[in-house]
């Protein structure tokens, strides 16, 4: 229907959704493919393997709490994380532009070394492209990652069922604030920095305290906590009731969003997973996330319900409840 | 935050919830002038908390439905020419206007800027001397004095390549428009609090008494929504039709005299066509002559541009709570969220959207 | 139409112009705000800020009144004899169609 791509098709919401559901599935239709996870799980030789792929073209480069190097790294290894794997082998490709200064290079380079050694993972392969001046915005970066999924543990939204209890790993909206921050027309001060972090110890503790019982992990990256829970919602075909009272987020974050008029449900995580689990493992997966440095906020924000499948619904501080749909685009800052 | 969380204490509200409960006795029809309020109805699902008789009519406060579509066009072209850096509220950036809207601009490789304050604007033709910067200056009272402001400022830094799209639409005059509109069914209004903050509340009190109507100054969160519910709904059961302020925090009878005072010295009242309802006689602000240097119609020549508006979106009907999207023929066929044909279509609280979104969840919500 | 918030005056300062501004801080983040329309308003206060401009310094008395007003609503209900049972306490979320 688009004649032109809209920064909206990249925005994580609905509208793409429509591109990958209406273009790209018809054109590669398999079973694997179809799961739309965040990476997908291959059978081989009686190996389960996760395997995932990304890109990076965040801009401002270097941000507060990270740049694109670390992000890169992060971002591949928490996919593999949620698909219950634990990281093994990165890809990396660098898309520069002619021109870009070798200082940021070698900067970028090494934050994607020291973020794979505390990730614990290898990179392993790579490929480097140049385009003309004026083509590519200065550096882009693609990976694929690598990972084995262990014994009894199954990650899917077929597995979500209604009284599942979903958790979140920490405060929400904190990377997407921060990178406003520092962006131009927008800026404001602040002490928060992007919670890029990579996940997978966070996610061991997890399955180590409740494993076959964590029946679904998603870290809620673009288009924020709302956009995942209504994917989950959908492809797992039940609906979601949150609590909003329950939502951890820090008083700057809600700062920024009051007076950008954002609702932080919608606005970029970084180092954060949602987790669906069985009701009666709920205690002890909240007891292990917070007992990891990296899950120190983490809290119960909703339940898996049978009605209204498909749509997640808020009820909210004051106790009136509303549907917390998919926005079609990015969303954007308001005045009204 | 302070001033901010005391008005979202659970408890109370739902005490205001009995109060409303117990105060009506009959079905009342409400209007919420301002989209911010409607934002923070439909944020807080306070619309689900009210009993059946309450109900509540999203009202034209919110320049995304109001602003025509001729400003849109302009704004439009004057973003397509290679020399402007075109900037504005992230609001306006999805309003359809006849052919494309800004982000289809900018996917052309239009430059268009969102900023939080038109002094942000200001600063960006201050940094960037070889641009021309433009700012679209949509919004009502209480925008006025922040795009006064820019344009003083620009005056005495004679800076050359700074100009507004001026857009500014004045609330009683709407306010009149619907009162008197043959078929109105709105007897009760919720007066937007941030607007009075800045001109006072004192240009209500005639239309009040003339029309019969409770007119509640309200603010923007739960319990000031719920409290302002009360109080309009008291009145209409005792037969009375004052104004009160319940916004009091913020609002005084003369309102922001210092801002006013800006506002006269650099825009003037004028008649203004508002989208869907059609042209309102004094409703709308222009720049007076010693600042039609910073008018950006007449900088970029387009003032001369009119433009029929679609005659199948019925945005005006629907404004002055005559309609409900549901009853539109265009409503969630050809218009929806993706391809919205109407202005309350795009803006996340104007009520056809609102329809949409949380229209089809109000099947799902289960009561209990 | 105008979403403004409110804010802690942290700092005052004029700008070239001789333009009253100021930092003002929305809980922890701070944000340059012009101060120019709220002359009044000092270091430590309240101001509602909307696209950048205070528009009103926040009056702390009014405040609690409007929170101190809902008491007055239970106390009128009370004398009415319309004292709050506990099925009404827990409201009956009604759906209109």
């Amino acid at each position: 229907e688009y004649p032109t791509v809209l920064m909206a098709h990249g925005g994580g919401g609905r509208l793409t959704r429509m591109l990958i559901e209406r273009m790209f599935l018809p054109a590669f239709r398999n079973s694997t493919i179809e799961t739309l996870h965040d990476g997908a799980v291959l059978e081989i030789e009686g190996l389960r393997l996760a395997f995932t792929t990304d890109s990076f073209v965040i801009n401002p480069l270097f941000f507060p709490g990270g740049d694109i190097g670390e992000l890169a790294v992060n971002g591949t290894v928490n996919d593999l994380a949620m698909c219950g794997a634990r990281p093994l082998y990165l890809s990396l490709s660098f898309i520069l532009e002619e021109g870009f200064p070798m200082e940021d290079l070698w900067r970028v380079t090494r934050s994607i070394q020291a973020a794979a050694e505390e990730a614990e993972v290898k990179v392993v392969t790579g490929d480097t492209k140049v385009v003309d001046r004026g083509k590519g915005d200065g550096l882009f970066i693609n990976t694929s990652g690598v990972g084995l999924i262990p014994e009894g543990v199954e990650i899917s939204p077929q597995r979500v069922c209604p009284g599942d209890v979903v958790l979140i790993s920490g405060a929400i909206a904190v990377h997407g604030i921060a990178i406003l921050s520092v962006r131009e027309g927008l800026e404001f001060e602040t002490t928060l920095e992007s919670d890029t972090a990579p996940l997978n110890g966070l996610v061991k503790a997890l399955l180590d305290s409740a494993g076959p019982q964590v029946h679904m992990l998603r870290d809620p990256t673009r288009g924020g906590v709302a956009t995942t829970l209504n994917e989950i919602a959908s492809s797992a075909k039940v609906g979601i009731m949150l609590e909003e009272a329950g939502i951890p987020i820090r008083d700057e974050v809600r700062g920024a969003c009051e007076i950008l008029g954002l609702d932080p449900l919608y606005v970029a995580n970084e180092g954060k997973y949602l987790a669906i689990v069985a009701p009666e493992a709920a205690d002890a997966a909240l007891e292990a996330m917070r007992a990891h440095p990296l899950g120190r906020e983490a809290a119960i924000i909703g339940h898996v319900v049978e009605e209204h499948a498909g749509t997640v619904i808020l009820r909210s501080q004051v106790g009136g409840k509303r549907v917390v749909d998919m926005l079609s685009g990015e969303q954007l800052p308001r005045i009204c | 935050m302070k001033y901010v969380d005391e008005y979202r204490d659970e408890a109370a509200a739902q005490q205001y919830v009995q109060a409303i409960r117990r105060t009506v006795t009959q079905p009342w029809t409400l209007m919420e002038i301002c989209g911010g309020q409607t934002h923070t109805i439909l944020k807080f699902g306070l619309d689900r908390m009210l009993p059946k008789e309450v109900t509540l009519v999203h009202g034209p406060g919110c320049p995304v439905c109001v602003t025509p579509v001729e400003f849109l066009d302009k704004a439009v072209t004057i973003a397509s020419r290679p020399e402007v850096i075109f900037c504005s509220f992230g609001d306006m950036l999805r309003v359809p206007g006849s052919h494309e809207d800004l982000l289809i601009v900018k996917a052309r490789g239009g430059d268009i800027r969102i900023v939080y304050s038109p002094l942000d604007a200001l600063k960006l033709a201050q940094d960037r001397p070889d641009r021309e910067v433009v700012f679209f200056a949509v919004g009502f009272e209480t925008t006025a004095p922040a795009n006064a402001m820019a344009v003083w400022q620009s005056k005495q830094m004679k800076l050359p390549n700074f100009s507004i799209l001026s857009a500014h639409v004045l609330v009683p005059p709407a306010i009149e428009a619907i009162f008197s509109a043959p078929g109105n069914e709105v007897q009760g209004v919720l007066a937007p609090g941030h607007v009075c903050s800045v001109m006072g509340y004192w240009e209500y009190e005639p239309l009040a008494e003339q029309y019969r109507v409770p007119i509640v100054v309200t603010g923007f969160e739960p319990l000031d929504i719920l409290q302002g519910l009360y109080m309009t709904l008291q009145e209409l059961e005792e037969g009375r039709f004052e104004v009160k302020n319940q916004y009091a925090r913020s609002v005084h009878r003369e309102g922001n005299t210092q801002a006013q005072r800006l506002i006269r010295e650099v825009f003037e009242v004028t008649d203004r066509a508002w989208r869907g309802i059609g042209m309102i006689p004094r409703s709308g602000l222009r720049l007076r002559d010693g600042y039609t240097e910073f008018d950006a119609e007449r900088r970029f020549a387009v003032a001369e541009m009119a433009v029929e508006e679609s005659p199948e979106c019925i945005a005006g009907l629907i404004l002055q709570g005559r309609k409900k999207p549901p009853e539109c023929s265009a409503f969630s066929l050809c218009c929806t969220p993706e391809h919205p044909l109407g202005a309350p279509m795009v803006s996340g609280e104007g009520a056809c959207a609102a329809y949409y979104r949380y229209g089809q969840g109000a099947q799902k919500v289960s009561s209990r | 139409m105008c979403l403004a918030i409110p804010g802690k005056i942290i700092s005052i300062e004029d700008n070239p112009l001789g333009v009253r501004m100021g930092k003002v801080s929305f809980g922890g983040i701070g944000k340059e705000v012009c101060l120019a329309y709220t002359s009044e308003a000092q270091v430590g206060d309240y101001v509602v800020v909307h696209a950048g401009f205070a528009i009103s310094r926040l009056d702390e008395e009014e405040a609690q009144h409007t929170l101190e007003a809902l008491a007055e609503v239970e106390e009128a209900a009370k004398e009415r004899g319309e004292s709050l049972t506990a099925t009404e306490r827990n409201c009956s979320i009604s759906c209109r169609k």
